[in-house]
């Protein structure tokens, strides 16, 4: 018999297998492929006080084993989530993780706050990284001030456990990493896209209309698996790794470089199905390793 | 709804004309729940290509299980694509988006280049009189397999067949009339077709297509700009890949 539950935070999931924010909306497209009780968690698409445009299209691009995207946080604002989204995911034996972004502090706090008395929602995502917004997202996730005062901040309303969700384009993601355990965060996420751009030549003007987008998808996956490693170094809190994951072998990977869990994200759109085949190849690189308890493979590459 | 991906089997493989190409897929049962103007996503057999590639559906054989699809290779997925032979597996996600509405008023189908394809899966099912209105830049494809559903109206840009210009051009010199038009094909001939219907003071359902991610209305990648709020975000923002392809020309501002 093994063990897959990992605890984050003090929340039990039945497997370290969660979606990556804002490549699984809130799970309805998906659950029309499989069932999504047999994720750890649902990582909801990042909500904010009000509804989001987002950008203006287009908003990917294809890139070498990886895509750039700038969807700009389009989402249709708490009230519609939590009388839609948070019904629908609670039909489910997940855990569900909701993301939240926002302009402001105050903004973020809204959110926050609003989302404290909803039994279903078992932890919240705080989004400082996303590189599409011009403010909010990232500005709040590349200075390690602004990362402890939005961390204390969110702690002191949140009454689920907070996940900081760290961006990779910092000088040393190790500094932003202790300043959110600093501010109080139970957990952190990690990593966003990293800024790219791309040219289209024949257009001769910028494939996706935002100019940069985040990259993600295989490509970014050593940097984050380095990020992941060098993080659980720095901190004592449990770290989520993401970037790049397609298959159990990439999810083993950031387990054993020190994550307690993983998100599939960018490779969902290459398969539906891919979340769920790493949970289930998860347990084969168990049976084959001998392995009875997932935690035994917790950051024991040093 | 009933979405599937499933592993095909290119049946034939052929090319129409230099980067043109036609191509039957043994899909199951998806042929049979497939509709006008719906696309499947194909997905590269290279793993360094992750997202799929959305292509309309031309023609669906229910009784075969197949589908058949009209490209153009526009890159490096469409290549891989078009190397394909018979018995070649590919793995498909579909039929993907809402397709168009069945009217019984008279209708004039309106497409431009590789707008054309998924027209001719909707001239096959509407059971009206029509007018069939296909759009080149020079070089016909496709046209002659439109023939048996109604009358067949050309245009060329360099004048080489049919009327001398665009389809829109077409339908004036060629005074085609009637009361709905259905279109898909390249944003400028759409613009001008939503504005001629309004004009006409008639419905258009035309066919949008952007860059998309999922394909199945998650990411938020593909979206068009909308006269009315959205029920997905709130927002004024439609999803190509599942509140479209097709719209009615009135919900979106192009």
């Amino acid at each position: 018999m093994i063990s897959t539950k990992v605890n984050l935070a003090g929340v039990e999931l039945k497997n370290p297998v969660m979606v990556a924010s804002g490549t699984f909306g809130s799970g309805a497209e998906f659950s029309e492929f499989f069932d999504l009780s047999g994720l750890g968690a649902v990582v909801t698409k990042g909500v904010a006080n009000v509804p989001w445009p987002g950008n203006p299209a287009p908003r990917i691009a294809e890139t070498p084993s990886g895509m750039l995207n700038a969807i700009g946080l389009q989402n249709p604002g708490i009230d519609v989530f939590v009388k839609r989204d948070l019904p629908f995911l609670a039909d489910y034996d997940t855990k569900v993780i909701v993301n939240v972004c926002g302009h402001s502090t105050e903004e973020y706090l809204e959110v926050v706050e609003r989302l404290a008395d909803e039994p279903v929602v078992s932890m919240l995502e705080i989004n400082i990284s996303c590189p599409n917004v011009k403010e909010g997202g990232i500005a709040f996730g590349t200075s390690a001030k602004a990362v402890e005062d939005i961390t204390k901040a969110v702690k002191a309303r949140a009454k689920q456990p907070v996940i900081m969700k760290l961006s990779p384009n910092v000088t040393d993601i190790t500094e932003m990493a202790r300043a959110a355990e600093a501010g109080g965060a139970d957990c952190l996420s990690m990593i966003n896209t990293i800024t790219g751009m791309k040219i289209d030549i024949e257009r001769q003007t910028f494939a996706i209309a935002n100019k940069t987008g985040g990259l993600s998808g295989p490509a970014i996956r050593p940097v984050a698996v380095r990020m992941v490693y060098q993080t659980a170094q720095a901190v004592r809190i449990p770290i989520i790794g993401m970037g790049g994951i397609t298959c159990a072998e990439d999810a083993i990977e950031f387990l054993l470089a020190g994550a307690t869990a993983v998100s599939v994200g960018t490779a969902s759109f290459n398969d539906p199905f891919t979340a769920m085949n790493v949970v289930t190849g998860i347990e084969a690189y168990m049976t084959r390793h001998h392995v009875a308890d997932i935690n035994d493979l917790i950051g024991i590459v040093k | 709804m009933s979405t599937k991906m499933v592993l095909a089997t290119v049946v034939s493989q052929e090319q129409l004309l230099g980067d043109v190409y036609s191509m039957w897929l043994d899909v199951g049962d998806m042929a049979g729940d497939a509709k006008a103007g719906q696309f499947i996503a194909l997905y590269s057999s290279d793993h360094s290509r992750l997202l799929p590639r959305p292509i309309s559906i031309c023609e669906v054989a229910p009784e075969k299980g197949s589908l058949r699809i009209v490209y153009r290779v526009v890159g490096k997925g469409t290549e891989e694509f078009s190397g394909y032979q018979a018995g070649d597996p590919v793995r498909i996600t579909g039929p993907l988006g809402n397709g168009y509405p069945l009217l019984k008023a008279p209708a004039i189908l309106v497409a431009g280049g590789i707008g054309i394809p998924p027209m001719l899966e909707l001239a096959r099912r509407l059971d009206c009189e029509k007018t069939i209105v296909l759009g080149y830049k020079d070089k016909l494809f496709l046209n002659k397999d439109f023939e048996p559903y109604g009358k067949v109206v050309i245009s060329t840009e360099d004048g080489s067949c049919g009327v001398h210009g665009n389809a829109l051009d077409a339908i004036r010199e060629a005074k085609v009339t009637g009361q709905v038009i259905y279109s898909c094909g390249p944003t400028p001939m759409l613009r001008a077709v939503k504005a001629y219907a309004e004009a006409q003071g008639i419905e258009a359902y035309i066919s949008l297509e952007e860059k998309m991610a999922c394909g199945i209305g998650a990411c938020l990648a593909c979206v068009c700009n909308s006269t009315e709020v959205d029920d997905h975000s709130h927002v004024h923002n439609k999803r190509i890949c599942k509140d479209g392809p097709v719209f009615n020309a009135r919900e979106v501002i192009l």
